[in-house]
């Protein structure tokens, strides 16, 4: 054995069944290690969904659009303000409410689904993401839709169903069949389903009522933590549909329209925060709470300000749901740390990406109207 | 027998530590990214975890600088020694560098750095998607490399308890040498 105590370094006196003993024991501290490692990282689970997996479905179903969302692809980059009445700072410590208040805004309206360059269509689900920013560096990101449910109730949920509904390229519809099974093996996604279905579409961005889905939690001064969702309503009357009563418009018409809309004056939107109780159903955004909960109008929302996406605007910025200043906490939503994951996936990507100008165009809107 | 040398006790306090919150950190690390369920809860952890490795590295460096290590053995193998020197320049660059990294990743994607309740960190980069994106591969990269040097520095030192049996793994041991 001198030949290996030499290479080894091991004293001349130890024999060759220690000296074996040892290595293996060192093997097995490394290997162990490394098998830790492994394990956390997920390659010993191959069936596990990941945020890359997520992101990777949506690249599938909706084909490769470098250097754009994943997930609401086309959009519009709109600024403004929030101005609090105060009522919100009995609920939470946020800065935002604070009385006196008024926090620069800017944010994004835009159209769910991952084709950038997909025609308007009314039924589309809408979004306005918001990012609240407060002298003290604090942020808040706010994702929300003109849904008053979320069709999913997991993020597991969420990518079966990203199969389910893609389009069969023959139709250009949803299989049948595929959904069928979805909503069989999700009931509480069909119960949602039916109460998307049965909302009302209104005419544009400027009448949409845009719900956060999740829940959170508001913190208040007194330590108090109260399950909260809230929507953004507009001041603005809803029109049930298009000036032209057609129901479709024209490929960029409702962004288009919500650039007339602004070119005409800020628009305007009610914070209303609605808080939920101990048994409100804050880890499942398919369920609608109760219409008797406390509705708390926190102030408004005006933009003033649209501008297509270009570097430093709204494109650069992942409006993740879970950056959150203080007085805001996340909730057991399990779709709110599965968003957080999943965006910033898609943000990394994207952001890699070369970038190319969206189908929404047009001149900057500076709020001459203020 | 002359007591061996060994590193002064902050040296040591640093490097059970650290090696305790590197190990952390990168399991932490690779769990987050593929994580749906913990992702929010896990990289809460991280960010200020993160920045205490730094502070910490800066501070162990400081250390190292006025109360130098004790020499490695003479009989080493110049090979070893080479080893030696080089996996602990690569420790020390991987536990400065990764944070900065990480750091200015979060910058140039504009993230707030939320260390801990209302504190903020300064951004370091202006807003670059491109450098925000080839940062956050960077970061990944660099975390195997130093998950490999954590490797190579536990094998290497039972290699010394166990097998050289030398003074080199007792230099740092926390507890007393039995010699």
């Amino acid at each position: 054995m001198t030949l290996i105590n030499d290479l080894t370094g091991a004293p001349p006196g130890m024999t060759g069944r220690s000296l074996l003993l040892r290595l293996s024991v060192i093997g097995a501290v490394v290997a162990g290690t490394a098998g830790g490692f492994a394990y956390a990282g997920g390659w010993l689970s191959p069936g596990l969904l990941t945020p890359a997996r997520i992101v990777d479905r949506f690249e599938v179903v909706n084909g490769p659009h470098p250097g754009f969302r994943r997930n609401h692809a086309k959009g519009l980059c709109v600024a403004g303000r929030f101005a609090p009445n105060g009522a919100g700072a009995r609920l939470s410590t946020a800065t935002v409410f604070a009385p006196g208040q008024v926090t620069p805004v800017l944010g994004r309206i835009a159209l769910a689904g991952g084709q950038p360059y997909a025609a308007d269509a009314e039924t589309t689900v809408r979004s306005l993401a918001l990012l609240f920013r407060s002298p003290d560096g604090a942020e808040w990101r706010t994702g929300m839709n003109n849904i008053p449910v979320f069709p999913v109730r997991t993020p597991e949920a969420f990518y079966d169903q990203l199969r389910a509904a893609k389009p069969d390229p023959a139709t250009g519809k949803p299989d049948p069949a595929r959904m069928a099974a979805f909503f069989a093996a999700h009931p509480e996604s069909a119960r949602a389903a039916s109460l998307i279905k049965a909302r009302t579409v209104t005419s544009g961005f400027a009448d949409s009522t845009f719900w956060s889905l999740n829940a959170l939690r508001f913190v208040a001064a007194d330590g108090t933590v109260r399950p909260v969702r809230w929507a953004f309503v507009p001041e603005r009357t809803a029109a049930p549909e298009t000036a032209d009563g057609t129901g479709s418009p024209a490929p960029d018409g409702l962004f288009d329209a919500f650039e007339a809309q602004l070119r005409q004056g800020p628009q305007r939107w009610h914070l209303v925060v609605t808080v939920g109780r101990g048994e409100a159903p804050t880890a499942d955004a398919t369920q609608p709470w109760p219409a008797d909960r406390e509705r708390v109008d926190v102030g408004t929302l005006t933009l003033t300000e649209a501008m297509p996406e270009a570097p430093h605007t709204c494109r650069d910025v992942n409006f993740d749901p879970l950056v959150l200043p203080e007085g805001i906490a996340p909730s057991d939503d399990p779709l709110l740390s599965a968003r957080s994951a999943a965006y910033a996936q898609s943000f990394t990507r994207r952001a890699g990406e070369a970038k190319t100008p969206s189908a929404v165009t047009g001149a900057p809107i500076h709020g001459a109207a203020l | 027998m002359t007591e061996p040398a060994r590193f002064n006790w902050p040296a040591r306090l640093l490097h059970w530590g650290m090696a305790v919150m590197i190990l952390a950190m990168l399991l932490i690390g690779v769990a987050m990214v593929t994580s749906l369920a913990d992702y929010h809860a896990l990289v809460a952890l991280h960010r200020p975890l993160g920045l205490l490795i730094l502070l910490l590295a800066g501070l162990r460096l400081v250390n190292r600088w006025r109360h130098p290590p004790p020499p490695l053995p003479t009989d080493l193998p110049a090979w070893q020694r080479i080893a030696a020197h080089g996996s602990h320049i690569a420790l020390y660059g991987l536990m400065l560098t990764l944070p900065l990294v990480g750091w200015g990743m979060l910058s140039a994607a504009r993230y707030p750095i939320v260390l801990a309740g209302p504190v903020v960190l300064s951004p370091i980069l202006p807003q670059d998607p491109m450098l925000a994106a080839a940062l956050r591969h960077l970061h990944t990269g660099l975390a195997y490399a130093l998950f490999a040097a954590f490797l190579a520095h536990l094998g290497a030192a039972l290699m010394h308890a166990l097998i050289r049996q030398d003074d080199v793994f007792a230099s740092m041991a926390p507890w007393r040498p039995r010699r």
